[in-house]
């Protein structure tokens, strides 16, 4: 994944909370993927139109430090599962 | 004890299909009271207040059940993602438009093979045109498609023409599940098993297409475990993280499980809650204390979890023993006889026993 792809989340994959656990979650076809909270908030930004490199801008405006190689390996670990793609 | 992420729900046996390889037990008889659709819907709430995210409505054939509409809504109501695992007999164009108003998430349709004689001839009915139909209504109102094969003996050959009807109606993701010998594909075991050169070149295909359909379908393929070296991680664990509901109320690690000897849990007499918590079915090998050796010295143990207690108990007739797929199990030549047997002199085309429609 490149800083300059713009991703989104799959059509088949929903994000959300679930109140049991407590924690945000995917939930695919056949898997659930728990997640922790700095993964829900990157996979928000996620809409098609902002590029990894301005995921990495908007979240170390919020947070300060964000290390723009960790969210770039998080979304390619997503894209190998499919939960995430590349709007073209 | 984790909450668990997945409910199967098994909300009718009945099926317009024969398929000789289905997993459903060969006592459907005993499943024919069937819980209402209030029932159903007690069961979702309480499923979900237990940490259930997913909602697979399976049978059997659940397009059969009048109230699948008022089913999925409810599940959809709560949260969960559901999944509609059908023939897609029944899948008529309004049945199709009130199950997507209803919030249905993800349909995975069953076929038998890429061509009309052979589907027709291993489903027991006609129907291969009809599934081709509504896999593109499936497309057409929207929804993510997954195209199920169960493969066998006597479909395992065409298995490149398989994806190449997968891919031919635009399927998301495409299952090529080796069959399991539970129900009545254990009943049709010798018929079903491939040969070790039919699985062979089933791979090559396999990851081949991997390959060339990488951005546009997911292919997933289950490998038969007859012919692995360890056993598959079944179900991820006992009562670990999916349960199953039958037609008649009765709660399930897997749906395999109603062949043990274990007493009846069921959503009628007990709350869910109680039975995924505490009821014996759901503790007798919950973990690893249940394990004999060479499980419980094993490496392995967290990984497989001693693999099938069902395939265990309908090998060896004891379900607290290794999974006799496993080379380690002192059973281990159960599986190697079913297999040299699948590898001698034995034509392709044996008969086959079909389930009955109930």
């Amino acid at each position: 994944m490149d800083l300059s792809d713009r991703p989104r989340l799959a059509r088949h994959v929903r994000l959300s909370f679930c109140r049991i656990r407590q924690r945000p979650i995917l939930q695919l076809p056949e898997t659930v993927v728990v997640l922790n909270a700095s993964g829900a908030t990157i996979l928000e930004l996620c809409d098609g139109e902002r590029t990894v490199a301005g995921i990495v801008s908007e979240l170390g405006a919020r947070y300060q430090t964000v290390p723009d190689d960790e969210v770039q390996r998080f979304l390619t670990r997503l894209a190998a599962r499919r939960c995430v793609e590349l709007s073209g | 004890m984790d909450s668990p992420f997945g409910l199967l729900a098994e909300l009718t046996y009945r099926c317009p299909l024969a398929c000789a390889y289905c997993s459903n037990p060969l006592n459907m008889a005993d499943y024919t009271d069937e819980l209402t659709t209030a029932e159903w819907q007690r069961v979702l709430v309480e499923a979900a207040d237990l940490g259930v995210l997913q909602c697979h409505l399976s049978g059997g054939e659940p397009l059969l059940r009048r109230d699948v509409v008022e089913i999925v809504a409810a599940a959809n109501g709560l949260g969960l993602y559901t999944n509609l695992v059908t023939s897609a007999l029944g899948l008529s164009r309004p049945k199709a438009e009130q199950l997507r108003a209803a919030g249905l998430d993800h349909v995975q349709v069953s076929i038998q093979a890429d061509e009309q004689a052979v589907s027709d001839r291993i489903a027991g009915t006609p129907s291969f045109r009809r599934k081709i139909e509504a896999m593109a209504l499936v497309k057409e109102l929207g929804w993510p498609l997954t195209v199920n094969v169960v493969l066998h003996r006597q479909n395992i050959d065409r298995i490149a023409d398989v994806l190449g009807l997968a891919e031919e109606v635009g399927a998301d993701r495409v299952e090529l599940a080796n069959t399991q010998y539970y129900g009545w594909a254990w009943r049709n075991r010798d018929a079903l098993l491939p040969s070790r050169a039919q699985l062979e070149a089933a791979e090559v295909v396999v990851r081949a297409a991997r390959e060339r359909l990488r951005d546009r379908m997911d292919v997933i393929y289950v490998i038969p475990d007859y012919y692995s070296r360890y056993p598959k991680p079944c179900m991820g664990g006992w009562a670990a993280r999916q349960l199953t509901v039958t037609p008649n109320g009765d709660v399930l690690p897997c749906p395999a499980a109603q062949s043990l000897p274990l007493p009846r849990a069921n959503v009628r007499d007990a709350a869910l809650a109680w039975i995924w918590a505490d009821s014996p079915v759901m503790t007798a090998f919950r973990g690893t204390d249940w394990m004999p050796d060479p499980c419980r010295s094993c490496d392995r143990r967290e990984l497989d979890f001693g693999g099938c207690r069902c395939q265990a108990f309908q090998l060896t007739g004891d379900a607290a023993r290794t999974d006799p797929v496993c080379h380690l199990s002192p059973d281990h030549d159960l599986v190697v006889d079913a297999v040299r047997a699948a590898n001698g002199e034995r034509p392709i085309d044996l008969v086959l026993v079909p389930r009955p429609h109930r």
